[in-house]
């Protein structure tokens, strides 16, 4: 009897602890946005929202938002279009070399990290003409998160039978109105799943962004935030907590939502 | 004789390449189309994650620098680059610290906490358990410049959550104790992909085992190690590997500590940009890449076997 | 409508698997045709090699009066229904049915009509707006025979409709099928490993054995003089005793008992010829006695199994070491032990000569 009471205590004990170490960080972002004066140490708010008007003042707090949008959207759109096509094609069509293709592309994906060819990547870039360039940021990006998806992807297209796609091709439908009209349909959730596991990545990314992009008016939230922090001076805190709360509200949400609607989660590699 | 009745006949079993008439995959794409559907994406692939990967092991052996002569006319200098790399105390000292890093915050970190979360809550319900498990995620999916900031702030030596909490003055965390910063840090981040993984697999543990344990009269501990363990043996490397591989590349302690003081937090992430981008020797720098993307191979190369195994 | 006319057909699989070997058929127009074999003999292939989703190794398809053998799938004018039914899941049934037409361009409103009628024809009708998820495995499989119809095409070939169905369904099933063939007219080719299933619904048959033909017929002319020991083994629900025996002028000698040669190989046997003997459980006449108070022309035994096949009863007997079985009415079933005698019917048992049945 006395064990198990003794057992409670110590679950809830280290229950305790561990929810006093997960929260207290994010502490500040949840209520120096709406304290009138926050400094770095947490505080109950006072519940004032003219801190937002910070963010609307500043030239380049709701810009950098637009240009993560900008940046994750179009790298997911790109990510989901090729990656959809190239597995739709290495899944049913035994092309020369597809194994050994496969396997490449998982070990690039896992062992080229931004940390590993930044170096070149900057190369690459200076060369081509990309810094400050969103689309070739966007063309960087997707180059490396399109193996993991390709192959996420195939797993997916494997795993959905054949005889819809043959079925439709005894009606006579051709190669195109049957991707069309069957398969996009068919793989709708995967799409979705790397649609937002796409957009998650680039949303968050600092490194890219902040090696490629030194315009600040093209630079995404990621950059915006750092430079807000570490710029010489007294950081505003006011603009920082307001605008990390912006930046962070929709990688939330579309946590949320995915959770939710498809009951899956977040799936390893997305911190690549 | 069969040759004489029907010719066309035999012509056509004997002759394979004129059988191949039409496409025969599921949707009649053919080899060509196939290659056109994949060449896009291939070809993205190609230049730029495969070509970077090539460029950065020629760039190693060459003396190449942002600014001055050598940018203009890069001379290849064979393994020079390694070698004074080698001799270089700062290269050892953020190999150092970033075994530091990644034994830290993901071995032992990431792994101990996130297993543990999953083994405290693994028979609960209800709103406890969402809790804890919403806390642990969000500190995962939180946009990396954020967080960054929420633990420099957290940390701040004058007004800083932590000193308040603590009554420790004006100690200055970041300043004095950085390694040890950026992995309680990294292990706050990072645990919650440990944690699904190990409640999944603990999910999987089938019920039978552990009650039959608990009624031969098993503790806790005997239950973990005789039925738990040899259960998830097979998850518990494959997450190391990953986890290994993220953390060892992981960049974020650039923007809590930037390497800083003194060197004191430069792991090998954060040491590549600094010598070459920001001092510019972009040949050595590059020569360092080489060397993380060789033990990045190494790890990945386990990874993928144990992945093929399991099949 | 057309005939389905196979010269030589030949399909060698990637791996070097013969699927098909050098296949002759001729479907007519309109024919109902069942195509039965053991798993693996190469009925699913054939089907795909009529359709155009395998590409024939060697030989010619020839549908109507047209070689289609390099035509792809969906320009051969044929429909088929896949064992699964390949309902396109994420449209419902009016959809489903009308893709055919959406293929063809026929507009919207349309092929929704056509879809409509057709659909009301299977009593559909009060189901358009369901997906095929929401559906019952019997309505999924009228869903495909809708969609099938839709078409309008030349021949259906259907790869085990009814497999999918259970057991009652697939009595109401296959009756339904049966009746709509016959309205219809088309001509269709259906794939089955259940023999009842082909017996029942085909107007005539064919059976496969390792991508070749053994038998072709009318079902009536497979089950009884079945021409070959493969065919004779494969076909009937209770597989047919097949004998060796030795001719001895106008008796066979089988299992150490003689038996008058059958009226079909009569005059067609030398003396001291070895062949086998065959005849149907159910052709088999059992009696606890011999009939005219001799043995003679009967297969005199010991019982040694009796199973209740419901309204009837299959005996084993132990003819001198041979397995003979015959099946008895109910009511008169034999005990384990009883001696017994079973009189083959003279006019249905068969004698096969190095595996082929010797008949005029
Ligand atoms: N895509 C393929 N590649 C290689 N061999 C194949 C392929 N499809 C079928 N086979 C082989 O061809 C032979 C005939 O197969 P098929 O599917 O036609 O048999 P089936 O008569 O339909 O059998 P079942 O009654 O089990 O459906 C088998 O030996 C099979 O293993
Ligand atoms: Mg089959």
């Amino acid at each position: 009897m006395t064990r198990f009471v003794l057992g409670r205590i110590g679950f809830y004990t280290l229950i305790a602890v561990l929810l006093a170490f997960f929260t207290i960080p994010l502490l500040w972002l949840a209520s120096a946005p709406l304290t009138s004066d926050p400094t770095y140490e947490v505080r109950v708010p006072d519940f004032t929202f003219d801190n937002f008007q910070a963010i609307l003042e500043h030239p380049y707090a709701l810009p950098s938002l637009y240009n993560s949008l900008l940046l994750s959207v179009g790298t997911a759109l790109l990510v989901v279009a090729l990656s959809a096509l190239a597995a739709y094609a290495l899944s049913r069509v035994r092309l020369p070399g597809r194994d050994a293709l496969l396997y490449a592309l998982l070990l690039l994906s896992s062992i080229i990290t931004g940390t590993a060819a930044m170096v070149p990547l900057f190369q690459l870039a200076v060369e081509l003409g990309l810094i400050d360039s969103q689309l070739g940021l966007i063309l960087i990006l997707s180059g490396g998160l399109l193996p993991a998806a390709i192959f996420m992807l195939k797993d997916f297209m494997d795993s959905t039978p054949k005889s819809y796609e043959e079925s439709a091709r005894v009606f006579g439908a051709s190669p195109l109105q049957i991707v069309a009209h069957v398969v996009v349909p068919l793989v709708r959730p995967g799409l979705a799943t790397i649609a937002v596991w796409a957009v998650a990545n680039v949303w968050g990314n600092f490194l890219m962004p902040y090696l490629l992009l030194s315009d600040v008016e093209k630079q995404p939230a990621a950059v915006i935030m750092y430079t807000l922090y570490t710029e010489g001076g007294q950081a505003n805190l006011r603009l920082l907590s307001t605008f990390g709360l912006l930046y962070s509200v929709p990688v939330v949400l579309m946590y949320l939502f995915v959770s939710k609607k498809y009951g899956f989660r977040f799936h390893g590699g997305i911190k690549r | 004789m069969a040759q004489a009745t029907s010719p066309p006949d035999l012509t056509r079993e004997t002759a394979e390449p004129t059988a191949r008439r039409y496409s025969v995959d599921a949707a009649g794409l053919g080899r060509w189309r196939a290659g056109a559907f994949a060449a896009p994406a291939l070809l993205l692939i190609t230049v730029f994650l495969v070509f970077p990967a090539l460029w950065v092991l020629y760039l190693g052996l060459t003396d190449y620098r942002l600014t001055g002569t050598a940018a203009a006319d890069p001379k290849v200098v064979g393994l020079d680059n390694f070698l004074s790399a080698l001799g270089e105390p700062t290269f050892w000292n953020s190999t150092w610290l970033t075994v530091q890093f990644v034994l830290g915050s993901a071995v032992i970190g990431q792994v101990g906490l996130g297993f543990a979360i999953a083994w405290l809550l693994r028979d609960k319900r209800g709103p406890l358990k969402r809790i804890v498990e919403g806390l642990v995620i969000l500190a995962w999916i939180l946009p990396s410049a954020v967080v960054s900031f929420l633990w420099v702030a957290l940390l701040d030596a004058d007004g800083g959550t932590l000193n308040a909490l603590l009554g420790t003055g004006d100690y200055a965390w970041l300043l004095d104790h950085p390694m040890l910063s950026i992995i309680v840090f990294n292990t706050w981040r990072g645990t919650a992909f440990s944690m699904m993984l190990y409640g999944a697999a603990l999910g999987n543990v089938p019920p039978s085992h552990l009650e039959s344990a608990r009624l031969a009269g098993a503790s806790g501990w005997q239950q973990l190690r005789d039925v738990v363990f040899p259960h998830i043996k097979g998850h518990i490397l494959t997450n190391l590997l990953l986890i290994s591989l993220w953390t060892f590349n992981d960049f974020t302690p650039f923007m809590i500590t930037a390497g800083g003081p003194d060197g004191k937090s430069e792991v090998l992430a954060v040491h590549v940009y600094k010598v070459a981008l920001q001092s510019g020797q972009l040949g050595y720098g590059a020569a360092v890449s080489t060397v993380i993307l060789l033990i990045n191979l190494v790890v990945a190369v386990f990874y993928l076997r144990l992945l093929r195994s399991k099949k | 409508m057309a005939a389905i006319e196979l010269r030589r057909l030949t399909k060698v699989y990637p791996g070097g698997v013969k699927a098909l070997d050098a296949l002759d058929l001729v479907i007519p127009d309109g024919e109902f045709f069942a195509l039965l074999g053991p798993s693996g003999c190469g009925k699913t292939t054939l089907l795909r090699t009529i359709a155009g989703l395998e590409t024939a190794t060697g030989g010619a398809v020839v549908i109507g009066d047209r070689d289609v053998t390099s035509v792809q799938p969906g320009g051969r004018d044929i429909a088929m229904v896949f064992q699964d039914y390949a309902l396109f899941p994420h449209m419902d049934v009016t959809d489903n049915v009308a893709y055919p037409l959406r293929i063809k361009k026929v507009a919207k409103a349309e092929r929704h009509r056509r879809a409509g009628e057709v659909a009301a024809r299977l009593g559909l009708e009060r189901l358009m707006d369901r997906r095929p998820g929401q559906l019952s495995g019997g309505q999924q499989q009228r869903v495909a025979l809708a969609r099938v119809m839709a078409t309008q095409a030349q021949a259906f070939l259907f790869d085990e409709p009814l497999s999918n169905l259970d057991a009652r369904l697939r009595l109401e099933a296959r009756t339904f099928l049966k009746k709509l063939q016959r309205e219809l007219g088309v001509t269709t080719v259906f794939v089955t490993h259940d023999q009842a299933e082909a017996l029942a619904m085909a107007d005539r048959m064919a059976v496969m054995e390792a991508g070749v033909i053994r038998q072709i017929g009318t079902p009536a002319e497979v089950f009884q003089r079945p021409a070959n020991t493969f065919v004779a083994g494969f076909i009937g629900s209770t597989p047919m005793n097949l004998l060796d025996a030795v001719v001895r002028g106008d008796t066979l000698e089988v299992a150490g008992c003689a038996v008058p040669v059958p009226d079909a190989a009569a005059g067609l046997l030398a003396d001291g010829e070895k062949v086998v003997y065959g005849v149907r459980p159910e052709y088999n006449a059992y009696a606890p006695k011999p009939a005219d108070g001799s043995s003679e022309g009967a297969l005199a035994g010991k019982v040694v199994i009796v199973e209740n096949l419901g309204a009837s009863h299959l005996v084993t007997l132990d003819v001198n070491d041979v397995t003979v079985q015959a099946v008895v009415p109910e009511g008169s079933e034999p005990a384990v032990g009883d001696e017994g005698f079973a009189a083959p019917r003279r006019d249905r048992a068969l004698v096969y000569r190095d595996g082929e049945l010797v008949t005029r």
